[in-house]
């Protein structure tokens, strides 16, 4: 048993290194939506493996081990002493061996969502009972956020009221936005488009609706409409 | 002991006062039992509320987004606290750890007595919320500083929860000092039942965390009536603050519920596999042992997209990895307890066998969330729901609604295993994964937690369907199980003593339906004694 998981295992561990190995490839800036997909896929084959490995033999055992009679008893032999350290100290091992391989997975990928690039651009997010405010400066505010594509954006995020959080599925990332703190998420838009983003901490009544648009558009759409808004907004303001 | 001890006479007419004024661990057990029930059923009507609602994006049957808001604030707090929780350290501890030790009573039978009436008083506080005007809406969790700002009532939830904590803080000394002090001669502490050993675990989890949980809802109430600024950054305070309080104590709740449910598990399969328990030391001292030592340097994987220090949300994913190491023994040792047993299917051992599956779908679709980058996306959605409600919620309720029909006839001399229980029990296993499975698909896809609509997201709309009609499976099969519990108490065939042939004390020393004192003579058992040796005539 123990030697037919740890062989499992070792196959599975193979094949999740060669992947690792693929996404390194390419210097270009990391795209950490892509990075998610991949470690979602290792993992999920990773608790398969583990899963079907234990759904088959609980089905088998639940089968085969059915009373015969009603007076029989089961016949599990008492482990000697060798055999208890074994039982204990080699599952222990191996699902270690799976919890360090996992973390320096994770980790890795970590560093990647938490680095911001340098060239990355600033926006300023405020979430609010309940709607949410876009500040890309000179007095350009939006309630839709507008992102260029094939530039890193770094969004730095607080809220005067509650506890929200910003969240945009297609990028694989959200983050809490809180009173009192600014925290931060960088995304990496690689394709134009309109992506939902949603708010994900409980904040009452409206929380359902606090939804907006994140519109990544190509790079010269993005720069137009960033220069006549700013005009617009100098206008305002001398108004 | 004296001769009052006698098997009660089913026949003798029923007096409430006698149930009020009850010091008796079993009957304050039924009691138990009658209020974690109660509380079940009125928390799993908000359930299917909240899954019709959700059955389709806009809004549907709910007044306004904040009615639904206090139905979500009702089927969490209600199950977690209010059923599962005594369900399993209230009903099934009272009723069976006392007996399974050999004892007569629990060491102070009048402070289990103000236990049981403490937590219905938290019951009745509980319900209360349905009719006044402004109701908690806050979540189980309660998080500020929405919870402060609130228009609804968190002091019904503050003291609530005090009250419940408080009961629990006294059952836990009680059967903590029942273990250690009344075990009959002859039973060391090899030798005790693993629904003993995980009881005293998750009680012993109880008394350490359950002041810190009652000091985090005490600073929410200052900051709420009385103008304190715990949770309020604008007057020096800190939001996060409370979070840390209550995943303190939140998280290692999550093991006050897993405990005692593995612990029955292993006690059904064992008995009706007739064997040895794998590797009962591992189990115990790795495995539950493990788990006590961990469950208190995890709680940050609930704050892992909450802007803690990049530092801690890495520390601590790779402590909260760990925790597989004490769950995998315990796994182990569920595994090793099938191996060349001899198993009688009933209706216990089918809850115990599904719950095998519960725990595998439930625990591996945890190790994602313990990472941090994958959390970063799958967090607050509903595959967190589907899992949390897999490992916590379906596992635990199945194992106890196995220990029920494993217990039955001694509880109530009569068995429950009619075709009733059986249909019921596949109505309710197809019903949970009918109802979790679609939601674990559309949370990788994006789909928020506690959303009354979803009119941005409408191609989940039919997923949420079928998680609708698997809601609806459910309350079939849970009302089907119900009327099959009550009319076999009391019309059910009559049970043989030890029916199911098992080793452990509540069934050779004890008759069906103990009366005070438990036990017609003192138990004393011999060196070679232990509640799973079947090999032994
Ligand atoms: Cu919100
Ligand atoms: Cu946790």
């Amino acid at each position: 048993m123990t030697k037919i998981l740890s062989t499992i295992y070792g196959f599975a561990c193979g094949l999740l290194l060669t992947g690792a190995a693929r996404a390194e490839e390419g210097g270009e800036l990391p795209d950490p939506a892509a990075g998610w997909d991949h470690l979602w896929r290792e993992i999920i084959i990773d608790i398969t493996i583990i899963g079907v490995v234990f759904g088959i033999a609980a089905i088998y055992m639940m089968i085969r081990y059915r009373a015969k009679n009603p007076n029989d008893v089961g016949s599990a032999p008492k482990l000697t002493k060798a055999q208890a350290i074994a039982w204990a100290m080699i599952p222990a091992a191996i699902f270690m061996a799976d919890d360090f391989f996992l973390s320096a997975k994770g980790w890795t990928l970590w560093n990647v969502y938490r680095r911001v690039p340098d060239n990355a651009m600033e926006i300023k997010v405020t979430g609010y009972q309940w709607y949410w405010e876009f500040d890309y400066g000179d007095g350009v505010v939006t309630n839709e956020l507008n992102v260029p594509v094939g530039q890193p954006v770094v969004l730095r995020m607080t809220s005067p009221d509650v506890i929200h959080s910003f969240f945009i599925p297609a990028y694989r990332v959200k983050e809490d936005v809180m009173p009192g703190r600014v925290t931060y998420i960088w995304i990496n838009p690689r394709t134009p488009g309109t992506f939902i983003s949603t708010c994900t901490e409980y904040c009452g009544t409206a929380h359902s609706g606090m939804y907006t648009n994140v519109n990544a558009l190509v790079r010269e759409e993005f720069d137009s409409w960033l220069v006549e808004a700013k005009a617009e907004a100098a206008e305002e303001a001398k108004g | 002991m004296t001769a009052e001890t006698t098997t009660a006479d089913a026949g003798s007419s029923f007096k409430l006062m006698e149930w009020i004024l009850t010091t008796d661990h079993k009957r304050i057990g039924i009691l138990y039992l009658i209020g974690s029930m109660a509380a079940f059923i009125v928390a799993g009507l908000m359930a299917l509320l909240i899954r019709i609602e959700q059955a389709s994006p806009g809004p549907g049957i709910m007044d306004s987004p904040d009615q639904y808001n206090s139905w979500l604030y009702f089927h969490g707090a209600a199950m977690i606290l209010a059923f599962l929780i005594p369900g399993l350290t209230g009903f099934a501890a009272n009723y069976f750890l006392p007996l399974m030790i050999g004892a007569r009573d629990v060491a102070f039978p009048r402070i289990n007595a103000f236990s049981v009436w403490l937590f219905y008083g938290a019951i009745i506080l509980a319900l209360l919320s349905f009719v006044i005007p402004d109701a908690p809406d806050i979540m189980w969790t309660g998080y500020p500083p929405y919870s402060v700002t609130s228009p609804g009532n968190t002091a019904f939830y503050v003291f609530t929860v005090h009250l419940l904590g408080f009961s629990s803080v006294l059952g836990a000394v009680n059967f903590l000092v029942t273990v250690i002090y009344m075990r009959a001669p002859g039973i060391g502490w090899n030798k005790l039942n693993i629904f003993v050993w995980t009881t005293i675990a998750a009680l012993g989890l109880q008394l350490v965390f359950i002041p810190v949980l009652a000091s985090a809802v005490t600073m929410l109430l200052f900051d709420k009536y009385l103008g304190t600024h715990f949770f309020n950054p604008a007057q020096g305070g800190d939001v996060l603050l409370y979070q840390n309080l209550f995943w303190f104590y939140s998280h290692p709740a999550v093991y006050v519920i897993f405990l005692p449910a593995v612990g029955i598990l292993f006690d059904i399969v064992a008995t009706m596999g007739k064997n040895r328990v794998f590797n009962y030391k591992a189990c115990v001292y790795g495995g539950i042992g493990g788990i006590m030592l961990i469950t208190g340097e995890v709680w940050v994987h609930h704050l892992y997209v909450a802007g803690m220090p990049d530092w801690l949300r890495i520390g601590q994913m790779v402590t909260t990895l760990l925790i597989s190491i004490p769950v995998g023994l315990i796994v182990i040792s569920m595994w090793g307890t099938l191996y060349k047993a001899s198993i009688t299917y009933n209706t216990a051992m089918m809850y115990a066998a599904s719950c095998f599956f519960l725990v595998l779908l439930g625990g591996l679709t945890g190790i994602p969330l313990a990472l941090t980058v994958v959390t970063v996306h799958l967090s607050e959605t509903s595959f967190v729901h589907a899992h949390f409600h897999f490992i916590m919620a379906l596992f635990s309720a199945f194992a106890l609604f196995g220990g029920i029909y494993y217990w039955f006839p001694k509880m109530f001399g009569r068995l429950a295993d009619g075709p009733l229980a059986t249909a019921s029990f596949w109505i309710n296993s197809i019903g949970v994964n009918v109802t979790f499975w679609p939601l674990f698909i559309i949370g990788v896809e994006g789909m928020p937690r506690r959303y009354p609509d979803y009119e941005m997201f409408p191609q989940f709309e039919p997923y949420h369907m079928v998680a609708t009609v698997g809601a609806f499976m459910i309350a079939l099969g849970m009302a089907m199980t119900i009327i099959n519990w009550i009319w076999s108490a009391f019309k059910g065939p009559i049970a043989p003593e030890n029916p199911w042939g098992s080793k452990s004390l509540e069934w050779t020393h004890a008759p069906n339906c103990p009366g005070p004192g438990n036990f017609p003579e003192d138990v004393v058992v011999d060196d070679d004694w232990s509640p799973y040796e079947y090999g032994r005539k």
